[in-house]
C-alpha cells in the first residue's frame, strides 16, 4: 500500500515538531534525545533481525566502537570529530565485513553465539585498554563541532536528532519496498528458495550487517558526543539485550515498531525509578510478559487486531 | 625459569580443569534444556549464582552444611520449573529470538530478586574439608578443586547411568530426538520438559556451590559463568552430552592457560574468542550432529 506508506513518518515528524513546546523541561529534552537515538539504532538492527532474519546478540559493540573512536581519537590524536566519526563507522563496517562470512554459514543458536561472542569481546576490550579508554570510569568526549558549527545544548541536539531519525525512517521505508529490501525479506522466508530465484544470498546478509554496523557505530558517536562522556556500558552485553529487546518489544520486520519500542524501553526505566531496587525484577518481568503474550511484538500485534498493516 | 616450566603448566591444568568442571555441569544444563525444548536457557547461569547465594544465605541464618546445600540444589531445581511452566509452555513455538529474550528476561527477574533480599555483596563460605594446599610435582592442588572434579564426575556419571538405564532418561532421550514420534509411542513429553528443566536447575546449582569457595559469589556471578557455559555447550556442539563435558574442561584449561601465558586481563575475553575460532572452522561445534536444511 503504497499510499499509506508514508503515513506514519509524516504523523512522526508532527509529534516531533510540536514536542519540544510540550515538554516542561530539559530533563524530557534529553528523555526525548535518547529515545531517538535508540530509535536509530534499533532501525538498523530490525533490519538485520526483522527483515533478514539475522539476529545480532553482540550489536552493542559495534555502538560501542563508534563512541571510543569519537573520545579517543578526538581527545588523543586531536582529529576533528566527523573525521573520528567517519574512521569509528569504517572500523566498524570493516570489522562486520571481515566476520560476515564466516558468521552468516551460522544459523539460529551458534549465530546468537557467535555475535555475541564477538560483542563481548569488544566490550572487554575497551574496559582493559585503560590507557586509552579510560578502562571502567570512561572518559571525557569533547563537544560535536562541524565546520567551526558546535551542536550543544539539548534544543540544538533535539534538532538534529529529529533530522537523523526522520531521514533513517525515509531511507528504512523505501530500503525494505526497494529490490534490495524484498530480496532480504525472501531471505527471512527461505534461504535456499530465495537463492534457487536467484538471490545472493551470502551478499545481501554481508550487506545489511555492514550497513547495521555503520550505522549503529555512527549513532554511537553521537551518544558520545551528545552525552560528553562514555563508559564501557555502552558496549556491553546488557546494552546489546536491551537493543534486540526494543526491535522485538517493537515488532520485527516493523519500522514503525523500531521507533516505538525505543520508545518504550528507553522510557521504562524512567517509569520504574520509584520500584527502589526491585527495577530489574520489573523490566525483567515486564520482557517477559511481553514476548508470551505478544511475541510478534506490539506494533504488528496491534496492527493485526485494528485491521491494518 | 627453564625448568620450572612443569610446575607452572602444572597448577595452571589444575585450575583450568577444576573451573572447566563447573563449566561442564553448566553447559549439561543447556544441553538437557535445548534438547527437551530446544530453548537456550540464558538462565543457566542464574542457576549457577543461586546455587551459591543460597547457600551462603541459609548457612548465616544458622542450616548446618548438609541441609543448606540440599535446600540450595532443590530451590533452583524448583526456580527451573516455574520457568518452563511460566514462560516457556505459554510461550510455545515462538521465534528463537523470542524464546532468547523470555529466558532473559527470566535472568534478569532472578538476579533482581536476590539482590533485593541478599544485597549487592560477595560472599563466600569455607572450603567442604579445609584449605590445606596439596603439593604434586611442585604445583599446588586444593581440596576444594578436589571436591568440584570428584563431585562433576560423579554427577556426570550418575547422568550417564540416569540416561541409558532409566526408562525416564530414555524417554528425554526420544524426545529431544522427536518429539512428535515421542509422543505417538506415549511418551508423556510434559513430564519429559519438567524434569529437564528442574535437572538443568539442579546441575547449575551444583556448579555454583562447589565453586563459591574457590571464586566467591554474588548476585552477578551468574552472567559470565553462564555466557561460559553456553561457549562450552556450543564447543561440543549443542545437544551433546559428551560434547558438553568436553567442551567445558576445554574451555577451563584455555581460559586458564590463556590467563596464565598471555594476559590475566584477557581472561573472560578467550572463550570468546575460542568459540568465534571454533564456529568459523567448524559451524556445529566439535560433537555438533550435521543437520541438513528441510525445504
Amino acid at each position: 500500500m503504497p499510499r499509506s506508506r508514508f503515513t506514519g513518518l509524516i504523523v512522526i515528524a508532527v509529534v516531533l515538531a510540536v514536542l519540544p513546546f510540550l515538554l516542561p523541561n530539559n530533563f524530557y529534552l534529553d528523555l526525548a534525545i535518547r529515545m531517538m537515538i535508540n530509535a536509530c539504532i534499533v532501525l538498523g538492527l530490525n533490519l538485520l533481525i526483522g527483515f533478514a532474519g539475522q539476529i545480532s546478540l553482540g550489536h552493542a559493540g559495534f555502538v560501542g566502537i563508534g563512541a571510543y573512536a569519537s573520545a579517543v581519537l578526538t581527545t588523543h590524536y586531536s582529529w576533528s570529530p566527523l573525521a573520528a566519526m567517519l574512521a569509528g563507522a569504517l572500523g566498524a563496517g570493516v570489522l562486520a565485513a571481515l566476520v560476515a562470512r564466516p558468521i552468516f554459514k551460522l544459523k539460529g543458536h551458534y549465530l546468537a553465539m557467535a555475535t555475541l561472542g564477538l560483542g563481548i569481546i569488544i566490550s572487554i576490550i575497551v574496559r582493559n585498554e585503560a590507557a586509552l579508554t579510560g578502562g571502567p570510569d570512561g572518559m571525557p568526549v569533547p563537544a560535536l563541532a562541524l565546520f567551526s558549527f558546535e551542536i550543544s545544548g539539548e534544543k540544538q541536539w533535539y534538532w538534529v536528532l529529529s533530522g537523523i531519525l526522520l531521514l533513517s525512517l525515509w531511507a528504512s521505508l523505501n530500503l525494505i519496498n526497494s529490490p534490495f529490501g524484498r530480496a532480504l525479506r525472501a531471505l527471512h522466508g527461505s534461504e535456499v528458495a530465495s537463492q534457487v530465484v536467484g538471490v545472493d544470498v551470502a551478499k545481501y546478509k554481508l550487506a545489511i550487517f555492514v550497513f547495521s554496523a555503520v550505522f549503529a557505530s555512527l549513532m554511537g558517536s553521537v551518544t558520545a558526543h551528545y552525552v560528553g562522556f562514555v563508559t564501557p556500558n555502552v558496549a556491553d552485553f546488557f546494552h546489546s539485550i536491551e537493543l534486540v529487546t526494543m526491535v522485538v518489544i517493537g515488532g520485527m520486520a516493523s519500522i514503525y515498531g523500531s521507533v516505538i519500542g525505543a520508545v518504550l524501553l528507553t522510557a521504562l526505566p524512567q517509569a520504574l525509578t520509584g520500584f527502589e531496587g526491585w527495577e530489574t525484577v520489573a523490566f525483567g518481568s515486564i520482557l517477559m510478559f511481553c514476548m508470551i503474550f505478544m511475541p510478534k511484538g506490539l506494533v504488528p500485534t496491534l496492527a493485526a487486531k485494528f485491521g491494518r498493516r | 625459569m627453564n625448568g620450572e616450566w612443569l610446575p607452572q603448566f602444572l597448577q595452571f591444568l589444575f585450575s583450568g580443569i577444576t573451573v572447566g568442571a563447573a563449566y561442564a555441569l553448566a553447559a549439561l544444563g543447556f544441553t538437557l534444556i535445548y534438547n527437551a525444548s530446544n530453548v537456550i536457557n540464558f538462565a543457566q547461569g542464574e542457576f549457577i549464582m543461586l546455587g551459591g547465594m543460597l547457600t551462603v544465605f541459609f548457612l548465616q541464618s544458622g542450616m548446618p552444611m548438609p541441609v543448606a546445600v540440599v535446600l540450595a540444589i532443590f530451590i533452583p531445581a524448583l526456580v527451573g520449573i516455574l520457568i518452563e511452566k511460566l514462560a516457556i509452555e505459554p510461550a510455545k513455538n515462538a521465534e528463537v529470538t523470542t524464546l532468547i529474550i523470555i529466558t532473559i528476561g527470566a535472568s534478569l527477574v532472578i538476579r533482581g530478586v536476590v539482590q533485593v533480599f541478599l544485597g549487592k555483596g560477595t560472599h563466600s563460605f569455607p572450603a567442604f574439608s579445609g584449605s590445606e594446599p596439596i603439593a604434586i610435582a611442585g604445583a599446588t592442588l586444593l581440596p576444594q578443586s578436589l571436591w568440584v572434579l570428584g563431585v562433576a564426575a560423579l554427577v556426570v556419571a550418575a547422568l550417564g547411568w540416569f540416561f541409558s538405564r532409566t526408562l525416564m532418561g530414555k524417554a528425554i532421550l526420544a524426545t529431544s530426538y522427536n518429539r512428535l514420534a515421542a509422543q505417538l509411542v506415549g511418551i508423556n513429553t510434559s513430564r519429559v520438559l519438567f524434569i529437564s528443566y528442574a535437572l538443568s536447575g539442579a546441575l547449575g546449582a551444583i556448579g555454583g556451590i562447589l565453586l563459591t569457595p574457590l571464586t566467591l559469589t554474588s548476585y552477578d556471578v551468574g552472567i559470565m559463568l553462564g555466557l561460559k557455559g553456553f561457549v562450552a555447550a556450543v564447543v561440543g556442539g549443542l545437544g551433546s552430552g559428551l560434547g558438553a563435558v568436553i567442551g567445558g574442561l576445554l574451555v577451563g584449561i584455555i581460559e586458564a592457560m590463556g590467563a596464565g601465558y598471555i594476559s590475566s586481563a584477557y581472561k573472560d575475553a578467550i572463550p570468546f574468542g575460542l568459540i568465534l575460532v571454533i564456529l568459523f572452522f567448524m559451524p556445529r561445534g566439535l560433537f555438533g550432529s550435521k543437520v541438513t536444511d528441510r525445504v
